[in-house]
């Protein structure tokens, strides 16, 4: 416990010189910013920034894109909220509820609990890598591909409990969403499949394009479509905080989304992608009217929002204790702390413990920046939901027209955002829920890969999902909750409550 | 009159041409580097360029166009106006390996471009779980012939270094272990650290750090001399394996047709570059070899890119690897 102290202490001394202040404030707001804009990610824009931190020492560098990295978390979650465009895999489920309270004229504290919510996770991520981010990497390893694919066998199924309406309608979602998944080269042959020969399409269907084009494109042109009902502009903007009732509402699921997300950062593979999928599962589940969900539940907010920042977090432990990245943005990461001349590994903690200790408390300090920046933004943010939409669109349009050609510079990309906006939009005609779509298409291609990689050591047996304990018990979970969803008497329930 | 008029224009267009060269670069030049941000190739281009840019006096942006091996990057920087403003960080798998894994590829590597140099390579190390029963290569090659199949070869995907560096070693050790693939390295080392898989090959940047802190181990490093990153692995040949040399190297070209005196501008700042204290001491910290003088010329690297899709095409084809 000593120990703890005195390396927290360490990392503060680090994190609190003014020029590393300074740094960490600049990289929550360039990640805040570029979190708001629909399309540029994080990954583009540390990208970018690399080389403006080549005269800076290693840790403040370090200190200033893993700030880039989290606001563009907290970012993410206000276009999520405020225009239905979830930038990233991780704010899809925020979208859901966030955006029907902001309909409600609710966005002021929707924004605010998920500030609040976020800022909470953070603190608790920080003091659990700090505290046991060395045991836990174990977690990291006990997950092979055997484990993982039970795991994303267990998000499929939430997948299904996350929909509202007909269950054979979610179902048949997620399904076109794995197929979607499949598109690209195989990894085991390096053969195409369903590519139509278009080299575009032989790395597969980037994420970004296609959450984009199905939630936000299709947004833009369901509300074209039927302006008179845009209440979010001709609403009173309401509070802009939470009041007793919203917190007494939240505090749980705050915690509960915490918990799960910090659990599932440490990952690999970027299993934080299924924390705040879980963490709504979960509170759609305990919650006594869960009809309330997609209809501007701040339950619905609060849970995956807090399960995102905390995993956000958590996922800096592999690659702090092990130097394996657990996703695209930690890979980044690597990077950069390479060409700063520290080669990312286990021997980082014992060979540089300023930046190690440094970097852990700087993630705090940026998360009590966020809060500094974001709640005195929230009444901003929710102001622009008065420019009328008819300004406010054309505005959108280009901004993620902007985005999505910065992440791989494909003029094709831009058409597509176009063409899976109308699918899109055409699924909203006919009822069904995108969601379930798209964490089909995140969990399907990570599904398909460890199935296949687990079969190739197991020589074949299938018996390997239900030899290893993790696995069989992640598969036993997965069976019940489905079998709870499909029970005809629950069912019978859940179509009263479920269906519009 | 028609002959004078035509001389004139190509006096006029010569000077042109010259001016343009003399003022080259006048605006920041664009890198592509084939794969995503944070890579060893991406490292190593802006590890070199960062002093480049100031020999030049002009900022090279780096573009990472990543995709099919680092074909995508490649083909799209090939088809780009040869004025020296649009340059690209080859490798051994986009100008080596390329050819026999794609075989649509839209560019051949030793006709469609004006090479600059060779920046860095990268030597390959053979490394396993850290569980698995042999202690040195002859063990491991022992245990190899034993078990065959058995053993489980993880790799970071058709067309990574990881792969074709490894089917090259399977050929070379005429063994055939099982392949399970990745996407990328990090995958690929969690589960090796795991004990999930059981040996692979790859860049001496992407596992020092595991075989330092003891999660896996290093049976030999596939170079002429050991590593100072890496002091105790013994190279191949010491270890007793002969025909297994292989380095992930990376090499600056611009597209085909690019003015000559421009290609002297950019390959004498690459030079300039790997002299350079602060970028040898990055590059070395990473486990790169930097070139000797004569490696590094225009010419030299025209002769390795020759050399090394000779090398990679017959051994690609007869392990059936192609990637479309």
């Amino acid at each position: 416990m000593g120990d703890f102290f005195s390396n927290l202490s360490l990392g503060f001394g680090v994190a609190l010189t003014p020029l590393n202040l300074g740094l960490a404030f600049l990289g929550c707001l360039v990640g805040t910013l570029i979190g708001v804009l629909p399309g540029v990610g994080p990954i583009a824009t540390i990208a970018m920034l690399l080389p403006i931190t080549f005269g800076l020492d290693p840790t403040g560098a370090l200190i200033m894109l893993a700030g880039i990295y989290y606001g563009a978390q907290y970012g993410g979650s206000t276009t999520a909220i405020l225009v239905n465009i979830p930038g990233e895999a991780t704010s899809v489920v925020t979208a859901l509820d966030g955006h029907q309270m902001a309909r409600q004229g609710r966005a002021g504290v929707a924004l605010g609990i998920a500030a609040i919510g976020s800022f909470f996770a953070g603190t608790v991520a920080t003091l659990v890598i700090a505290a046991l981010g060395v045991p836990l990497t174990g977690l990291a390893l006990i997950f092979g591909p055997t484990e993982y694919f039970s795991l994303m066998v267990m998000g499929l199924v939430f997948a299904v409990v996350l929909a509202r309406g007909s269950i054979l309608k979610a179902i048949a979602m997620i399904l076109v969403g794995i197929l979607l998944s499949t598109v690209g080269t195989d990894l085991e042959t390096g053969e195409e499949r369903m590519t139509f020969g278009l080299p575009i399409l032989s790395d597969g269907i980037d994420f970004a394009v296609l959450a984009m084009g199905i939630f936000g494109i299709a947004e833009i042109m369901r509300n074209l479509d039927h302006t008179e009902h845009r209440d979010v502009v001709r609403q009173a903007i309401g509070r802009l905080l939470p009041n007793k009732e919203d917190f007494r509402q939240s505090y749980k699921p705050v915690l509960r989304g915490t918990f799960i997300g910090a659990i599932l950062g440490i990952l690999p593979g970027n299993g934080a992608v299924l924390g705040p999928f879980a963490a709504y599962t979960l509170e759609k589940k305990l919650a006594k009217d869960p009809s309330r969900f997609g209809r501007g539940a701040i339950e619905g907010v609060a849970g995956p929002e807090s399960a995102n920042n905390a995993g956000a977090q958590t996922s800096f432990i592999p690659l702090l204790t092990l130097g394996i990245p657990p996703n695209a943005v930690m890979a980044l990461m690597v990077g950069a702390m390479t060409i700063h001349g520290i080669i990312p590994g286990p021997q980082v903690m014992t060979k540089n413990p300023t930046l190690f200790w440094g970097m852990i408390a700087s993630m705090w300090v940026g998360n009590l920046m966020l809060l500094v920046i974001n709640l005195p933004l929230v009444g901003m943010w929710v102001r622009l939901l008065k420019v009328p939409y008819r300004l406010l669109f054309p505005a959108i349009l280009m901004f993620c027209c902007i985005g999505i050609y910065s992440i791989n510079s494909l003029p094709t990309d831009v058409m597509f955002i176009g063409l899976f906006g109308f699918v899109g939009y055409m699924l909203i005609k006919f009822g069904f829920e995108p969601a379930p779509m798209l964490l089909g298409f995140v969990l399907g291609k990570l599904m398909e890969e460890n199935l296949r990689r687990a079969l190739i050591i197991s020589r074949g047996s299938l018996e390997t999902f239900i030899e290893r304990p993790i696995s069989a018990g992640l598969l036993a979970v997965a069976a019940i909750l489905l079998v709870i969803a499909l029970l005809p008497s629950i069912r019978k329930g859940r179509d009263e409550v479920f269906t519009e | 009159m028609k002959k004078i008029t035509l001389a004139l224009a190509a006096v006029a267009g010569l000077a042109a041409t010259g001016a343009q060269a003399q003022g080259y670069p006048t605006r920041p030049i664009t890198m592509i580097v084939p794969f995503a941000a944070g890579g060893p190739t991406d490292v190593i281009a802006r590890i070199v360029t960062d002093n480049m840019s100031r020999t030049l006096g002009q900022q090279i942006v780096i573009e990472n166009v990543a995709g099919a091996g680092g074909t995508t990057g490649i083909t799209r920087a090939a088809q780009a106006q040869a004025d020296g403003y649009t340059i690209m960080m080859g490798h051994m798998g986009t100008h080596g390996a390329a050819p026999a894994l794609y075989p649509n590829l839209k560019y051949d590597p030793t006709k469609d471009f004006a090479p600059i140099g060779l920046a860095a390579g990268t030597p390959i190390v053979i490394v396993a779980k850290k569980d698995f029963p042999a202690t040195d290569l002859k063990g491991f090659l022992d245990h190899m012939k034993a078990n065959g199949e058995k053993v489980n070869m993880a790799h970071a995907g058709v067309g990574s270094v990881s792969h074709s560096t490894g089917i090259f070693f399977n050929s070379v050790i005429k063994a055939k272990p099982t392949m399970v693939a990745y996407r990328g390295t990090g995958p690929a080392l969690n589960d090796l650290m795991a004990n999930t898989v059981d040996f692979m090959t790859d860049q001496i940047v992407n596992v020092a750090p595991q075989i330092q802190g003891g999660n896996i181990k290093a049976f030999a490093i596939a170079t002429r001399e050991r590593s100072p990153v890496l002091p105790n692995v013994p190279t191949t040949k010491e270890a007793g394996l002969e025909g297994y040399e292989v380095s992930a190297w990376n090499a600056v070209f611009a597209p085909k047709g690019t003015p000559p005196d421009v290609v002297k501008k950019l390959s004498d700042a690459l030079m300039k570059s790997l002299d350079d204290e602060n970028t040898k001491k990055r590059l070395l910290e990473l486990g790169g070899v930097i070139p000797t003088g004569a490696e590094r010329t225009p010419e030299a690297l025209q002769k390795l890119v020759e050399s090394e899709v000779a090398r990679w095409t017959p051994v690609l084809k007869a392990a059936g690897a192609t990637a479309e």
